[in-house]
Formats: structure tokens, C-alpha cells, sequence
């Protein structure tokens, strides 16, 4: 087994633990590299069947291809797929690119507000019908108790310290200093009534892994990836107002590995094309108590 | 070609340098993002802080409470050989579950110990709690070296004391190094200070580590995490899913699912998006289905025949480590997951507390506290798989849950007998040498619409009880199914004629009355089955000779006599009310299709 078998089968072992210990049970789609690895990943752990509904939390702002591109793949797969959005904000107009809050007031508002009460069932959510392409009111409004998520421990510090089963308390709250413990392969999987857990089944992977397997296991990604030719591309997907294209020639997974082995980025970290992580050290950690992912 | 990557965890007492050292290895190594030394050497001349190489990590992870560690990261740097995870822990006491957690991933570790402060209680609850998680490749880094004059003799006196306690607990260090976090001395670079010294760098030694290899030579060890059935999109695939822990298993090879003695074959291997080979070995998240439909639930473990068994039973003694804000002590109710099987467990007995930075027995005491470590029996309220930590550490270890909490974890030294320890061998033995027919029980019961079931019904009133046993026969006929009923007396005078007359035989009339029962379940039938008065003990019997899933107790009439806890009590007068609820409860479990 090299690394990347290792990283796979407890990637695999952690999302049947959760979908074996955990009742209501949804998992995050952003449409971005790692959270389609962790989606591919699902469909290995469960033979070809995704057993849990798809959240995406749709800020409006996402770049129009990623749109396009999770409504292709869940019709095509045969997903659950759920979108929950801030509605109110958006109506109010209470966004960076309408000019009235900052950067990180609208994450607050239009991610992680949106995410809370998508996760609540209390906000919209909208669900595919795949007869009709069409998105309808989804009648299930029961809560999530269990979130699955593909964050990493090496894209920032706040999610270094995270567990692979990380308990959220009924406000949604992390509490950061009193994580439980968690030891062999044996998680937290015990929880008092309206609280929920994330859960974190690519902890260890580090970029350079995820794009190893992309290359590996050939997993169709969103082409906004890759140089089409005008020497730019992304490197982190989000929403266009605070995502910014990198320069770079690399056009296939095995050009992005070959970059961050040995190229250009080898030593630049991931989200240095987020605006949002910049504004102020800490913040993201702040975020990330309050539910952002 | 994939670099091979290593976890270690960095442990040692509060504030002996282990953030400084991590700091270094990063800077040293070239593993940094790049301008991040640079900023926090700019953040520390703006706040006119002197800078420390601690910093770097604090700023990693964001830590907002400078000073010291609270919990455990994952920190990602590499060497020319290859890749490593670190897992950098809190040397506070009050955070010994975070450094656990992290220890508990790492196959070696760091242990930092200052020069000057020399060893501290953490320093020796950390080597104790490595030797206990298994973690076995262990460099001890006297640090602050600057602060001793760079003295070859500070630096002995800590390693032999250090070596001394280590061997106590089971530990060879695989060397001691002497070094400066600070000045990065001996991290990646070879001192100059200290001439003395002619053994290998933190770098070197690192690279020295063996990568953990997946237990591939060791007997066949899966435990079942779930038994999957999607029927969406026309999928009939009946797939046993789980991650082998150890051993090699191949199509065609048969196994003994325990602690219930199913046996079968694999079939085929299933997988996606592509099928796998005929073949996998430990370490392997895999899925397989099986040439019989036998019943096999998430928890068991899937072993193979012909290689040595596990133990199945409800008592062990274990060595604990309690991380509870409670107490463990006797008369509470825990649960208890090992593998992928959760029961409810009692301590049984505890036979010695340590307080593991001394190693001093702690006389006269009962109740574990937090962060001490017994030496205890347990006893589980079903029966389990495991194997003695020393056979296979894999499936022989295990955690506690009190409440919500995972409080404490174990390894499992010795399985003890339980009241049903003898009736379980001989069940497995009988279920390993069953000899099938070509109609499996499945098809029978589809054919008969109905679930093989053991209806048990006990109490005090015994010619009431009788009636109404045999009334629910006569309905469930009436109503089309296959039922049978069976007094505990017919049994008595006929299967137990060998020993009838003998004294202190009634366990083994409720074992040979079970294993009747069995058979009959086997043939796809409802039984019904009275006896007077059963209790718990009995009870615990039968159900360990006889799918526990396929039976209920009934208690009939007044009130309970034993401490039987039934399934469903009734305490209807009339046989036909009483009939009624026994068959709608039946239902309810749907041995009975719905009306």
C-alpha cells in the first residue's frame, strides 16, 4: 500500500462509520477538488451508491461553470442534491459585491449563515428533481445531525487542529478547547440531543495528494482547474468576487502535481488566491467556530 | 512514484521545547510556505518580542493563546527521504486526551526533555502512554543543551534516569540525542558545540524510522462494519463491508464470522468503479459477498477457517488508561466498542491502579480517576470477538464510552470465563460443523411468509401460561403459518433422559431445550416454547445458543417472580387477549407479514 491506498481506505473506513453511527446524514458539495474527491470516495465506500443526500450552499457569486458542472454530474450519477442559500441577505442586498459589508461579513452571512440553517432545515432548501433537471422546495426540513466536509489540515491553522469526527454544540459552536478524544480507529460517534458532528474524512490529505488521486482514479474536476490556453487557471474555487485565477500553464492533474512537487508552487500555499483569508490573522479560526467550514 | 509518508507525534512535559523543536525541523528542512519565517521575524520586531522558532507553529495554527500548546496539530514537513505528519502535543496534563489522540495515529514519536528541568512527570506519563498505544520507535531529544553548557555529563544523567524509567515500561529508545531547539543544534545540522557527541542528528534519526507495515502476516481479522444492500437503480448485491485489520483473505476462502460461528465462503470481491482482484490484505477498506445468505451483522469479525480463532465471550481483563472527567468505577454503565462491536459493560473488578508518571501503585483505591491507568476485569452484556492485545493489538484494543464521551481505551490482556463461556464453544464448534442442505432458511421463510422465530413464554401462573402458549399456535395455524409448539417438559423427559434424575443439571436441559429450539428456527418455523419461571441467567442461555435477533422472552401474567427482563409482558387474563397482543407484537418485529 503506498500513501495514497493508506489515505483512500481510511478516507473509505470513516465515511461508513459515519453513515453506520449516524442518522441524518448529509455531505457538503462545493464542487471544488477535494469535496468531488471525498464525493468519489462515497461512491467507492458504498459500491457505487451515495446513500446520503449532497448540500451545496450556493452563494450566487459562484463562478457560473461550478453551477453547471454539479447539475451535470448529479444528474448523471443519480445524486440527492440539495442547495440551501441565504435568501435574505441576498434580497436585502447585504453583500461584499453590493458594497455593504467586508469580505468576511459576507462569508459570515452568505456561507456560514446559510450553511447553519440549511443544516437546521429552518433555511431554503432547494432539491433536484432528476426527472426534470428542475430544482423544487424540498419537503424534508429535519435537521442533519451528521455534516461530512472536505477540509484539510494543511490549508489552514484552525483546521490543523481538527478531529476527524468534530462535534458542533446545539448553536452550532466549536469548541476548540475541549475537543474530544479520539484514538485507533474509533471516533466520537455519541451525541447529545440538537447537537451535530462534522466529519472529516480527508484530514490528512495535503493538496498534492488530492491531485495524485484525481490523476490516479481519473475523477472528472471542473476545467476552471486547468490553463485553457490564456496561461491562467485556479487553484481554489470560490466565488468570483474573492477568488482570483493563478498564473499558470498547467492543463492536466499530472501538470498540477508536477507544480507543486517541484515547480512554481511548491512553497506557495493554497489559499494565497483567497481574498478572504487575508484580511486578518485569526478570523478564519473565528469563522470556523461559528460553523463556516 | 508516491514519497512513503510517516506519522510521528512529539511529546515530552510542558514547556521542555517541543514547539521549538517542530519549529526547527520545519525551517530547517525547507518546509515552510515561503515568506513565513520572514513575516513572524517582522511580527516580532513590530511587538519588540524577541523571535522564537515556537512562533512559527503557533502562527501555523493559528494559536491564538500563545504560550503553550492546547491540542493536538497536524503539521506536514518533509526530508530528502520523504514525507512526515507530525503531530505536535500539549505537554499539559490537563490536555493528555489531545495527546493521546495524536499519539495514538503515529507509528514513532519525539520525546523532548529539557536539559536543565531534566525529567518531569509528563515526561514519564508520555513514555508510559506511547508504550501503552503501541508506539514503539522512540528518540529522546535532550533539549536546551545551551543552557548546560553544552555538557556531555547534564546530558547522560537525564538519558540513563530517562532510560532507566523507559525500560520499566517496555520502551529501548532507539537513541538519545543531545540538542538546541533554539540553535537549532543537532536538529538538521550537526552541532558544533558539542564535539563530543558523535551519534546521528533528529533528521537523520527520523529517517530511520521504520514506516508502519499493515499487518499482513497475521491471521485474517475483519471486523464487519456493515452488511450493505442498496436496492436502488436494481443493485441485489448483498455486500459485507469493512476494513481488513489483518491477514490476506481470497475468493473462495471460508470464514468463520465471530463470536457467532457463521461459516461461509467469499464469493466475489465488489468494488468501484472497477472490480477488484480475487485477493486483499490488511489495511484494505474492502467489500465481499458471500455464496450463502447467512446472517452476519456489523461487529462480527470475519476470521478465516483453519487459521487461529479469536476469543468470543463477555469477560476480560484489560489494561485501561482513564481519560473521564468522571470516574471509572464499578456499578455504572458504560459501553464498550472494540473493532466495530459496541456492547454495554460493567467493571467487573479492578485489580491495581498506577499512577503511570511514577509507576506507584495507588493502595486502597476503587474508583479510576482521570489520567491514572488499572489493571481491571470487564464484563460486556453480549458476547464479543477479540483477541489478547499480545496476540493482535489491532483486535485487541478498545475505548469506553460514558454518556456521550470516549473516556478511556484498553488492551485486552486475557479472556476470562463467563457463566456461558463453555455452552459459546460448543454453539461455535456446532455452527463451524453445521452441515447444510441446498434450501437455505431464507427461501423456506419467503415460501412461508414468516420469519423462523422463538416465541419464549414464562411466568408464574403456569396453566394460564400453558393455554395461552398454546392458543397462539392454534391461531398462527389458522392464520397460515408454519408454528410448532414445544413444552419445556417434552424435552425433559425425552432429549434429557440421560440425565434426568441427576442433580445440577438444569443448564444443560436449557442448553439441549436451545439447541432444539435451533434446529427448529434452521427449518424456517415459528416456535413456540413455554417453561415455569425463567430468569435472566437462563434467559442469557438460550440466547446464546439461538440468534438473539430470532427470539423474545414473554412474561405472562401478575407480577414478575424473576429478574427476568422480557421482551413484552402481558397481563391480559384471558388466553385470547393475550394471544392477540403476542401476535401483534410479532408483527411489529415482522415474523408475521402485515395485515
Amino acid at each position: 500500500m503506498d500513501h495514497l491506498d493508506e489515505l483512500e481506505a481510511r478516507g473509505i473506513h470513516i465515511l461508513r462509520e459515519a453513515y453506520s453511527c449516524i442518522p441524518n446524514l448529509a455531505m457538503l458539495w462545493s464542487i471544488g477538488k477535494d469535496s468531488t474527491v471525498l464525493l468519489y470516495l462515497a461512491r467507492k465506500a458504498f459500491f457505487g451508491h451515495v446513500p446520503f443526500p449532497l448540500v451545496h450552499i450556493d452563494t450566487t457569486y459562484k463562478i457560473p461553470e461550478m453551477t453547471s458542472y454539479r447539475d451535470r454530474l448529479a444528474l448523471e450519477w443519480k445524486l440527492t442534491m440539495i442547495v440551501g442559500r441565504n435568501d435574505e441577505a441576498l434580497s436585502q442586498k447585504r453583500t461584499f459585491p453590493d458594497g455593504a459589508v467586508d469580505r468576511l461579513g459576507c462569508c459570515a452571512l452568505l456561507k456560514t449563515k446559510a450553511l447553519r440553517d440549511t443544516l437546521s432545515g429552518q433555511g431554503v432548501r432547494s432539491r433536484l428533481d432528476l426527472a426534470t433537471g428542475k430544482y423544487e422546495s424540498d419537503r424534508d426540513h429535519e435537521p442533519y445531525t451528521g455534516v461530512i466536509a472536505g477540509i484539510r489540515a494543511d490549508e489552514e491553522g484552525s483546521r490543523s487542529k481538527e478531529r476527524y469526527f468534530s462535534p458542533r454544540n446545539q448553536e452550532n459552536r466549536w469548541d476548540l478547547g475541549d475537543q474530544p478524544p479520539e484514538f485507533w480507529n474509533q471516533y466520537k460517534t455519541d451525541f447529545a440531543p440538537g447537537t451535530h458532528v462534522r466529519i472529516h474524512p480527508l484530514l490528512d490529505w495535503r493538496e498534492v495528494d488530492v491531485w495524485e488521486y484525481i490523476d490516479r482514479e481519473r475523477i472528472p474536476t471542473v476545467s476552471l482547474y486547468y490553463d485553457k490556453g490564456d496561461g491562467r487557471r485556479y487553484r481554489s474555487l470560490g466565488c468570483y468576487p474573492c477568488t482570483f485565477p493563478i498564473e499558470s500553464s498547467a492543463k492536466t492533474p499530472k501538470d498540477i502535481v508536477a507544480e507543486l512537487k517541484t515547480g512554481k508552487f511548491k512553497d506557495i500555499a493554497e489559499r494565497s488566491g483567497r481574498a478572504q483569508d487575508k484580511e486578518d490573522r485569526g478570523t478564519l479560526e473565528e469563522l470556523r467556530r461559528d460553523g463556516y467550514m | 512514484m508516491p514519497r512513503e509518508r510517516l506519522k510521528i507525534v512529539v511529546a515530552g512535559h510542558v514547556d521542555h521545547g517541543k514547539s521549538t523543536v517542530v519549529g526547527r525541523l520545519l525551517a530547517d528542512t525547507g518546509s515552510l510556505p515561503k515568506g513565513k519565517l520572514e513575516q513572524i521575524r517582522a511580527y516580532c520586531e513590530r511587538n519588540s518580542k524577541p523571535f522564537e522558532y515556537a512562533f512559527l507553529l503557533d502562527a501555523l495554527k493559528d494559536e491564538q493563546s500563545q504560550g503553550i500548546t492546547i491540542d493536538f496539530a497536524r503539521i506536514f514537513f518533509k526530508t530528502a527521504a520523504r514525507d512526515y505528519l507530525i503531530f505536535d502535543a500539549p505537554g499539559h496534563i490537563e490536555f493528555l486526551k489531545n495527546m493521546v489522540s495524536g499519539a495514538s495515529h503515529a507509528s514513532a514519536a519525539l520525546l523532548v526533555v529539557d536539559a536543565k528541568e531534566g525529567v518531569r512527570e509528563n515526561t514519564r506519563r508520555h513514555g508510559y502512554m506511547l508504550s501503552m498505544l503501541g508506539v514503539a520507535q522512540i528518540v529522546v531529544l535532550v533539549n536546551k543543551m545551551d543552557l548546560v553548557g553544552w555538557g556531555e555529563e547534564a546530558f547522560r544523567r537525564i538519558a540513563d534516569e530517562y532510560a532507566a524509567f523507559l525500560r520499566e515500561v517496555g520502551i529501548t529508545p532507539a537513541a538519545f540525542i543531545p540538542v538546541s531547539g533554539l540553535g537549532g543544534e543537532n536538529i538538521a545540522r550537526r552541532s558544533d558545540s558539542m564535539a563530543w557527541y558523535h551519534g546521528s542528528t533528529v533528521v537523520e534519526a527520523l529517517d530511520r524510522f521504520q514506516a508502519d507495515r499493515p499487518a499482513a502476516n497475521l491471521p485474517f481479522r475483519m471486523p464487519v462494519q456493515e452488511v450493505y444492500k442498496f436496492t436502488k437503480m436494481g443493485d441485489h448485491r448483498r455486500i459485507v463491508a469493512g476494513t481488513i485489520d489483518s491477514g490476506t483473505v481470497r475468493v473462495g476462502d471460508d470464514l468463520v464470522f465471530y463470536p457467532s460461528g457463521k461459516t461461509t465462503h467469499v464469493a466475489t470481491f465488489e468494488g468501484f468503479p472497477v472490480s477488484p482482484g480475487d485477493t486483499a490484505s490488511a489495511g484494505s477498506a474492502v467489500g465481499f459477498t458471500l455464496a450463502e445468505q447467512v446472517y452476519v451483522r456489523r461487529g462480527e469479525i470475519a476470521c478465516k477457517r483453519g487459521e487461529s480463532a479469536p476469543s468470543s465471550g463477555t469477560r476480560f481483563r484489560a489494561s485501561v488508561f482513564w481519560l473521564g472527567k468522571e470516574p471509572l468505577r464499578k456499578g455504572k454503565d458504560y459501553a464498550v466498542k472494540l473493532g466495530m462491536a459496541r456492547t454495554k459493560v460493567r467493571l467487573e473488578e479492578v485489580h491495581r491502579i498506577l499512577d503511570a508518571s511514577t509507576l506507584k501503585v495507588l493502595a486502597e483505591k476503587s474508583d479510576v480517576d482521570r489520567h491514572e491507568v488499572a489493571d481491571c476485569t470487564f464484563m460486556l452484556s453480549a458476547a464479543m470477538a477479540f483477541d489478547t492485545a499480545e496476540q493482535n493489538v489491532l483486535t485487541g484494543r478498545f475505548v469506553i464510552v460514558d454518556g456521550y464521551e470516549i473516556s478511556g481505551g484498553g488492551l485486552v490482556r486475557e479472556a476470562l470465563e463467563d457463566p456461558h463461556s463453555k455452552v459459546r464453544e460448543k454453539v461455535i464448534r456446532r455452527n463451524i460443523k453445521w452441515q447444510k442442505g441446498l434450501i437455505p432458511r431464507e427461501l423456506r421463510e419467503v415460501r412461508y411468509g414468516q420469519k423462523a422465530f422463538l416465541v419464549f413464554i414464562t411466568g408464574a401462573n403456569d396453566e394460564f401460561r400453558k393455554r395461552a402458549a398454546r392458543a397462539l399456535e392454534q391461531e398462527l395455524y389458522r392464520e397460515g403459518r408454519i408454528v410448532y409448539f414445544l413444552g419445556f417438559g417434552s424435552v425433559l423427559y425425552g432429549v434429557d433422559a440421560d440425565i434426568r434424575g441427576s442433580v445440577g443439571t438444569h443448564a444443560e436441559d436449557i442448553r439441549r431445550l436451545a439447541e432444539v429450539a435451533n434446529i427448529i428456527l434452521d427449518s424456517g418455523m415459528i416456535l413456540v416454547v413455554t417453561a415455569h419461571e425463567f430468569g435472566e441467567q437462563d434467559w442469557d442461555l438460550i440466547r446464546t445458543a439461538v440468534e438473539p435477533e430470532r427470539t423474545a422472552a414473554v412474561w405472562l401474567g401478575g407480577s414478575l417472580t424473576t429478574d427476568l427482563r422480557p421482551d413484552l409482558r402481558i397481563s391480559a387474563t384471558e388466553p385470547t387477549e393475550a394471544v392477540d397482543e403476542m401476535a401483534s407484537f410479532l408483527q411489529d418485529r415482522g415474523v408475521l407479514p402485515p395485515d
